[in-house]
């Protein structure tokens, strides 16, 4: 393979351009962000709130269980079918969780586990009849919102809300995890973590090069992959940084990281992944190279609903309760999530780590309105036209 | 002007972006005949109809249209539809949930006012079914009918909106005997009544049984227009006139032929249609051997593509009512593509688009979508291994493309007709079908496809190659198979395998 000689300005400049439609997700959160900062500080930036530690902790408590969602609306999404049962399929998962443990005494841990067994159930047979029986996927799960919605409130109907009070419980979506006592102020476990991140992130970039290297293929040239090392390095130090100077990494977000590598590993370097991506960009070629269309569909269906019943338990822990509300509208801000992040709407192509993204400009809207006491009627206003914004922005860089 | 033509196409020239489709073509009809328009496939008989009816706008061909004494300008269907021209489609375009009688009158509605006179609207309905002698409540459904009885509508239709002229494109092709004869019969009639009708048609048995002339269109040009009543319309003398060119020396020879035994082999197979319950395969037997390229021949709908989707593991679930696959000496029925494919049975669809390739994703992955098990290290996808692959196959087989990142959707056809290849190469099966191969690609690819296939066979490969184009069938196939209604009609030696035979075998039905 020739080599173009360029220089390094030249090549950073390409490298822009033609990254530019991956990085304006991220470029789009942070302006969001920096204004609602400037907002919050009444024109100052260093006065604001939003990037306070308390808050950024609390922004990860509260996508969490967004994040989760959006992650298997993805996989959905990707496969051009669409999920609309997922958001009372999390609310009757935390009621159930919350019934288990505060009725039946049941053991927290085991209650939790069966509530994850049930989401799985719940995928099996949506899944199930939409693939073999051919439901749209659109028309079973409209349906499956009104079963489990009914569910839901025929569970909560003698008790109303139930408030949860088991301690492992209420920590997955309000605590921290733990650290060795120290005399710096900071959160020492958190700072750890965040330094161990940042030298895995460089070690796996640079065995990845090597690699790449040993095979001949063309790779970046070393001062943007260096400044690209760094860039990423003081990014990942900070956020660490900020949580550590409050009560450090919140539970919820290590709950999410892991759902979160466990799918990218999933979709960028297995044969599943690669059988999604194919099925939704042409099913009838994947069914004729060999792939089980039905079968691949069935999983993301259940993959779905088992992250429903994750996020409905994430949601009765922030709340510390199981309510009868709980749920509703959850399925929105995961399929505005997931588009925002870049699926495209016509199936085959989007990334988990972007509908993470997605999730968090939608949750920095929320959180930073809520801030400011904006109306929940307007807060849904900007949230749609911010929706359309970013898909339109989609759909006309990906004709070109 | 002669007053006799009802319409005169002069000199009428298509080119599209690398090919001429229309090369100085000349078609009258007279008022009031039945004038059949006959060729292979890919002759120009579509387009020059697309012309006519103003799909292909006025401007994008050179030429003139004189119908009816006037030169036309047509710019859409609508304005030849408003001067009495329709035409009547192979694939249906009626509503099939809708009643018959609002797909006849759709787009031309009978008016009271500002609404529609429904009542009215099912009593001309009915008046115009009669004239198609279909005999059935114009409420009911469209889907309710036959294809037969679809096509009746069609004519109904056409007729509803007074048209004079009706083009009739290949209307007995999905029909059964029975339905054929009628729709001929009501073609004679339509004729009596002063309708003049143009059949685009490759059963040459009903061609000389209705023409009144038959204007054969070879390569884009007009070859002869044969008078029923004073020329020779033998089916031969048609026939010679189809295929009267000589085959260049586009095929590359074999360095030496090394055919073993069978490798594979359909026995039997009987297949319906799920749908219509049509049979579109009976009592098929075709074998290949071990290094044999084996041709299988047949006009577009002679059932060659179901039949591959039948043993492929029939992923569109036709009806399979009989049939054995034996392959490599053992006997199977493939559940799956999956299982076809694991088994060492591969195909190549004709429909690279449609049900090929994943286009909005890259060279590298199409190419090895299919067998990621030869990629995978316990559960991982070894990428790296897979970029060696994926950059060896391109610079094999040449595949122009500044990388193997590079989305196939992008490529030209003919390279994109190299990933599918290459695709199905990495699995390297011991039958590889290949349908349609060199459908809509370049001549300089086509030749690097078929010495791509004399290469597979010398490795010992077996390959079944579906294809319409007759030349190319002849100048490839070891030995080939012709096929007609679902019917295998004629099995040749290549080397004495000659166009007349073939062609004459395509269109003879049973």
């Amino acid at each position: 393979m020739e080599k173009s000689k360029k220089s390094t300005g030249a090549e950073f400049a390409d490298f822009l351009k033609n990254n530019l439609k991956s990085y304006m997700m991220y470029i789009a959160l942070v302006i969001i962000m920096v204004f609602f900062q400037i907002w919050t500080g009444g024109g100052n930036f260093m006065k604001g709130s939003f990037f306070k530690a308390s808050n950024i902790s609390n922004l990860f408590n509260q996508a969490a269980y967004v994040a989760v969602l959006a992650i298997g609306m993805t996989l959905i999404l990707i496969l051009k079918h669409i999920d609309l049962s997922v958001g009372y399929v999390a609310g009757l998962s935390g009621a159930v969780a919350a019934i288990l443990m505060q009725r039946y005494g049941m053991n927290q841990w085991l209650a939790i586990l069966i509530v994850l067994l049930m989401g799985l159930a719940i995928g099996l047979y949506q899944g199930t009849v939409i693939t073999r029986v051919g439901v749209p996927a659109f028309v079973m799960t409209l349906a499956g919102m009104f079963i489990f919605r009914g569910l839901l409130s025929l569970s909560l109907a003698k008790t109303g809300t139930i408030v949860i009070s088991q301690k492992g419980f209420l920590a997955l979506c309000q605590g921290f995890i733990p650290d060795i006592p120290n005399e710096t102020g900071l959160h020492l476990v958190t700072m750890i973590i965040g330094v161990i991140a940042v030298v895995l992130v460089i070690i796996s970039q640079i065995k990845n090069r090597r690699s790449k290297q040993k095979y001949e293929f063309e790779v970046i040239s070393t001062p943007i992959f260096v400044t690209g090392l760094v860039l990423a390095s003081a990014v990942i130090l900070l956020v660490f940084y900020v949580l550590a100077d409050y009560k450090g990494i919140p539970w919820s977000a290590v709950i999410v990281a892991v759902i979160l590598a466990i799918y990218t590993f999933m979709l960028n370097k297995t044969k599943l992944g690669r059988y999604i991506y194919g099925i939704g960009g042409n099913d009838q070629a994947a069914e004729l190279s060999g792939v089980d269309v039905k079968k691949v569909t069935l999983f993301a269906f259940c993959s779905m609903s088992f992250l429903a019943a994750v996020s409905g338990i994430l949601y009765a822990s922030r709340l510390s309760s199981a309510t009868p509300t709980a749920g509703n509208a959850f399925e929105m801000d995961a399929i505005a999530s997931s588009y925002i992040g870049g699926t495209a709407v016509s199936g085959g192509v989007g990334k988990v780590t972007n509908a993470i993204i997605g999730t968090f400009v939608i949750m920095s809207l929320t959180n930073g309105m809520n801030l400011k006491s904006v109306d929940i009627s307007y807060q849904y206003i900007v949230k749609g036209i911010i929706f359309i914004l970013a898909v339109a922005f989609d759909v006309r860089t990906r004709k070109k | 002007m002669d007053n006799n033509y009802i319409l005169e196409m002069k000199n009428i020239t298509k080119e599209f972006p690398g090919v001429k489709a229309l090369d100085n073509v000349n078609f009258k009809v007279r008022r009031g005949e039945i004038h059949c328009l006959v060729g292979e496939n890919g002759a120009g008989k579509s387009t020059l109809m697309k012309v006519l009816s103003g799909v292909w706008k006025y401007g994008t061909y050179t030429g003139d249209i004189v119908y009816e004494g006037e030169v036309q300008k047509f710019h859409n269907i609508a304005d030849s539809e408003a001067r009495g021209i329709a035409i009547i489609y192979q694939e249906l375009a009626l509503f099939p949930e809708l009643p018959i009688y609002e797909n006849i009158y759709f787009g031309h509605e009978i008016m009271k006012g500002k609404q529609i006179d429904w009542n009215e609207t099912i009593v001309q309905s009915k008046k115009m079914l009669d004239k198609v002698r279909l005999h059935v409540d114009p409420s009911i459904p469209t889907k309710r009918l036959n294809t037969g009885n679809q096509q009746l509508v069609e004519i109904a239709k056409a007729l509803s909106k007074n048209c004079k002229l009706i083009i009739f494109d290949e209307p007995t092709s999905s029909l059964n005997e029975d339905d054929s004869q009628n729709l001929l019969k009501l073609m004679r009639e339509l004729k009596e009544s002063g309708i003049t009708c143009i059949m685009i048609s490759h059963k040459l048995r009903e061609v000389t049984a209705i023409a009144d002339t038959i204007t054969v269109l070879r390569d884009g040009s007009t070859i002869c227009s044969l008078d029923a009543k004073q020329d020779d319309i033998s089916e031969a003398n048609i026939i010679r006139n189809m295929v009267g060119r000589t085959i260049d020396d586009v095929y590359p020879k074999r360095a030496e032929k090394k055919i073993g035994d069978v490798m594979f082999e359909i026995k039997h197979l009987t297949v319906e249609d799920p749908n219509t319950g049509r049979e579109i395969l009976h009592d098929v037997n075709l074998n290949v051997r071990r290094g044999e390229i084996v041709g299988l021949q047949g006009l577009m709908g002679a059932g060659r593509t179901e039949c591959a989707l039948s043993i492929f593991g029939n992923p569109y679930n036709y009806k399979i009512k009989s049939g054995e696959v034996v392959l490599d000496g053992q006997s199977h029925f493939f559940k799956s593509p999956h299982d076809a494919i694991k088994h060492g049975l591969a195909y190549v669809t004709e429909d690279r688009k449609g049900n090929g390739l994943v286009l909005i994703q890259d060279i590298r992955y199409n190419i090895t979508l299919a067998n990621l098990d030869a990629l995978v290290q316990g559960v991982v996808i070894d990428e790296n291994k897979e970029i060696v692959v994926a950059n060896r196959y391109k610079d094999e087989i040449n595949i122009k493309a500044p990388s193997i990142e590079q989305k196939t959707v992008n490529l030209s056809g003919g390279n994109q007709q190299k990933v599918q290849i290459a695709k199905w190469l990495f699995v390297a099966p011991k039958v590889l079908i290949l349908d349609e191969p060199t459908r809509g690609i370049d001549v300089g690819a086509k030749y690097e496809i078929y010495s791509l296939m004399n290469k597979m066979v010398q490795e010992g490969m077996s390959i079944i190659m579906i294809s319409s184009e007759l030349p190319e069938v002849l100048g490839m196939s070891d030995r080939l198979y012709v096929m007609s209604e679902g019917h295998i009609t004629g099995e040749l030696d290549g080397a004495e395998a000659t166009e007349e035979k073939v062609m004459k075998m395509a269109i003879n039905s049973n």
